[in-house]
């Protein structure tokens, strides 16, 4: 009895469970995001050792992982449990009335905000990639559903035109790239590098032709929010998700119906052969043409719905030059980030808003440091596709052209 | 996932048949010369007239005062003196050039060695801060190596930010396209950082203002066409010409541009002839970043002295880059008159132009310029569309003069 470890007496199904290199690393990583968060809010532990303690753990966690072949993911639990102490010895320098002012309940509704374009971009271009078309371009056809969606409500008079005008203008342009990289079998890359200067001359253009470069007139019909009315007297959750955007909750539904057309569907699995074996796809009777126009198509008409978002729901019916600002490349980064995944696409287009709503935030603090937030997806982008944390890993087929034998 | 991963393989496999962008780029070449370039211009230009036609403005009128806003007519009664509104038009538009042979050589050089450098902007910026902060830290420094001391550490700088692609692609795979897209964002938000209120490079007599503070006087580089005042033509211009000469020795006559162009072509067989894939890609990387951040160096103490927060998002001189590399073929030659042409665009339609006066309103025109970048990139990346045109011309010639022909060949 005495021979045997310690261990071996913890051999159930449960521990087993509990003991499994993933389980700790997960683990590890939400106990380095709990290390962070015990300074702000609801917690606001005001002593810094709290945050190491639990900042350490973690990264005792990661190393345990690490050591047992989840190398990836060990280090990165180390890396974050070092990071959540960071930032928790930081938020606990400061006065709680400055945390209350950036960690309220509406950061959560921010978040949100920040996140429905970049959702319906990283959706957007999942759809394309999967069928195994690269969308560079997702950042024109946003711009374009920004500009045409404002034109649409401001001359049809109600926001879903805006929205069908929107759609049908990013679902031309996608078009238009479509037919150069599928059926001419144009580079992608270059084709929608083409598409984004397109997208920016042509909205710009228009923008001045029609509205003389000044705002789009007062009094468009704007894409309205969704009051629930039980939550509107609560304390967190009333201002948290009482009062969101139609379009934030069309974001949410999108992800699961995305999650199940591509993963659950006939369609879908077409939609992945594609992406991943056109030749194979075609010997089994798929037409690869069509289910590559089709999703390209969808996804410029999705992306363009996120600029709708923008400028006729967020913007509340205004637009500028150029509007989009780079948020189609935020999407395009969150949808790598999510690993071509509906889910993963949502959870990274969710933390790259957060990062933008505590971005604005921390401007109580230090207008340049909360300038400098901006850079976070970028980084995280970066650091996802050099492989450090994870590897993500595109379509096989992703950006080649398919020619027909 | 991740174990699967770990296992040692060369990064970037490249698939069966799949050539690379600059092996299929050259094969057109070969295919259609100088011919589809001129023709990919033209139509652009024709596509572009076709919208400002129908939106009610007369596109003749409109591209007649482009070509003068742009001082091209200054070919009809050439002058050196600025007071002429054509010569000081035309000094303007190579100033423009300048920076756009250096951002357009950033991108073809990157491409002859099979990678697509998106990142010719950031690139761009973070040579343009370098300058910045060395012009105007080094006050009371004598003016030559206050120069050089500036341009050479900015064109490290911005070969230190493309290597970073570079190196990324050669060791783990990342696709330079993504690292390059994200590189530039990360360059555009460290600008708005370093500008705005309270950044390290902030005008440091008034707090408010989110713009630099001017370089030395000593940092700035000689005006040879104009007036310093007056936004002259600086010296930089000959670097630029100079750099296309660089370009196109290093390319062609020197064992680096060998390995470069042999890795372009195909890396498989340059890894099996001797070649270190990984080193090229990251040489390359970095050499195309040097003439990026050169452009960025050579605009700050050419002729901008200073930047602001607002002068970022404006800027679009490493964008158009891609679509001069890509006019231009990614030869020296090409790249020089492709932003010879862009330069004319970007100048004959904004500032070139007379608001009042003109046919067309520089706001509509700068706009068409983005308009005319878009299809040129557009169909230089399906050459396929331009060659088929092409192809089709030379068919009906064939059928309909071949009568012509075979009279030709019957004495022989």
């Amino acid at each position: 009895m005495s021979s045997a470890p310690w261990t071996d007496r913890l051999d159930n199904p449960v521990s087993e469970k509990l003991r499994d290199p993933a389980a700790t690393g997960y683990a590890g990583l939400l106990l380095a995001v709990f290390a962070g968060f015990l300074a702000i809010p609801p917690i606001e532990a005001r002593q810094v050792a709290w945050s190491i303690l639990v900042g350490l753990v973690a990264a005792f966690l990661g190393l345990w992982t690490a050591t047992r072949g989840r190398r990836r993911l060990g280090i990165g639990a180390i890396v974050a449990g070092f990071t959540g102490m960071g930032l928790g010895a930081l938020a606990m320098q400061s006065s709680t009335g400055n945390l209350e002012t950036v960690f309220n309940a509406s950061l959560v509704a921010q978040m949100f905000a920040f996140a429905t374009p970049l959702v319906f971009g990283a959706i957007a271009g999942m759809f394309s990639e999967r069928s195994g078309v690269v969308n560079i371009g997702l950042e024109g056809m946003m711009l374009m559903g920004a500009f045409w969606g404002v034109w649409g409500a401001d001359k049809g008079g109600s926001w879903v035109v805006g929205l069908v005008v929107g759609a049908l203008a990013g679902g031309l342009l996608a078009l238009l790239y479509a037919y150069f990289a599928i059926h001419l079998r144009a580079d992608q890359i270059v084709g929608g590098t083409a598409v984004n200067f397109l997208a920016l001359g042509i909205t710009g253009y228009f923008f001045f032709q029609l509205y003389h470069g000044n705002y789009v007139s007062q009094g468009v019909s704007t894409i309205p929010d969704v009051n629930i009315p039980g939550l509107s007297g609560t304390k967190f959750l009333g201002p948290a998700i009482g009062d969101l955007n139609l379009m934030i909750w069309a974001g949410f539904v999108l992800v699961i119906v995305s999650y199940i057309v591509v993963f659950k569907t006939p369609i879908g699995l077409r939609i992945r052969a594609c992406g991943e074996h056109p030749r194979a796809a075609d010997t089994v009777g798929i037409n690869v043409y069509a289910i590559r126009y089709g999703c390209v198509i969808l996804s410029g008409c999705l992306a363009a719905l996120g600029g709708v978002y923008l400028s006729d729901g967020f913007g509340g019916g205004t637009f500028n030059d150029n509007m989009t600002a780079g948020r189609g490349f935020i999407a395009l980064a969150a949808m790598i980030f999510g690993n071509w995944r509906p889910f993963g696409a949502f959870g990274a287009a969710l933390l790259f808003g957060l990062s933008s709503a505590i971005a604005l935030r921390l401007q109580v603090y230090s207008a340049s440091a909360s300038t400098l937030f901006n850079v976070l997806p970028y980084v995280l982008t970066l650091i996802a596709v050099a492989g450090v944390i994870g590897r993500t890993v595109p379509p096989a087929a992703d950006g080649k052209p398919y020619s027909k034998q | 996932m991740s174990e699967v991963a770990s296992t040692p393989e060369p990064p970037e496999q490249p698939q069966g048949d799949a050539a690379t962008l600059a092996s299929s780029v050259a094969a057109k070449q070969r295919a259609g010369g100088v011919i589809v370039p001129v023709l990919t211009a033209v139509i652009a230009f024709l596509i572009g007239g076709l919208v400002v036609l129908a939106t009610g403005h007369n596109p003749l009128a409109a591209y007649h005062d482009i070509f003068n806003g742009a001082g091209l007519n200054w070919i009809f009664h050439p002058t050196t003196d600025v007071a002429n509104t054509a010569a000081y038009n035309l000094s303007q538009t190579l100033l423009q050039t300048t920076s756009l042979i250096l951002c357009g050589l950033a991108v073809a050089f990157a491409f002859r060695c099979g990678m697509f450098n998106i990142g010719g902007q950031g690139q761009y910026f973070i040579g343009l801060y370098v300058a910045n902060w060395l012009g105007w830290s080094f006050a009371g420094m004598s003016p030559l190596p206050h120069v050089l001391i500036a341009v050479v550490c900015a064109t490290a700088a911005g070969a230190a930010w493309a290597g970073i692609a570079g190196v990324l692609k050669a060791t783990t795979g990342a696709h330079e396209v993504i690292t390059t897209i994200m590189l530039n964002w990360i360059a555009i938000w460290v600008g708005e950082w370093l500008f705005g209120d309270g950044g390290p490079l902030q005008n440091s007599a008034n707090k408010t203002v989110p713009i630099s503070n001017d370089i030395a006087a000593g940092a700035r580089l000689p005006v040879f066409w104009g007036q310093q005042q007056l936004q002259g033509l600086h010296v930089g211009f000959f670097v630029a010409i100079a750099a296309l000469v660089v370009f196109y020795l290093i390319l062609n006559r020197t064992t680096l541009g060998y390995e470069v162009r042999a890795v372009g072509f195909n890396p498989d067989a340059a890894a099996y002839g001797g070649i270190s894939v990984r080193k090229n890609l990251i040489r390359a990387m970095a050499i195309s970043g040097a003439f990026a951040g050169l452009a960025g160096a050579l605009d700050m103490l050419g002729y901008l002295y200073h930047f602001g927060q607002s002068d970022i998002p404006v800027s679009q001189v490493g964008f158009l880059g891609i679509a001069v590399a890509l006019l231009g073929r990614n030869t020296a030659v090409g790249v020089g008159i492709a932003s010879l042409l862009f330069g004319a665009l970007l100048f004959g339609t904004t500032h070139g132009l007379s608001a009042g006066s003109s046919s067309i309103d520089p706001s509509l025109a700068g706009n068409l310029t983005y308009i005319i970048q878009g299809l040129v990139v557009l169909f230089v990346g399906a050459d396929v569309l331009v060659l088929s045109v092409w192809n089709a011309r030379k068919k009906v010639r064939r059928r309909g003069g071949g009568s012509a022909a075979a009279r030709a060949e019957a004495p022989a």
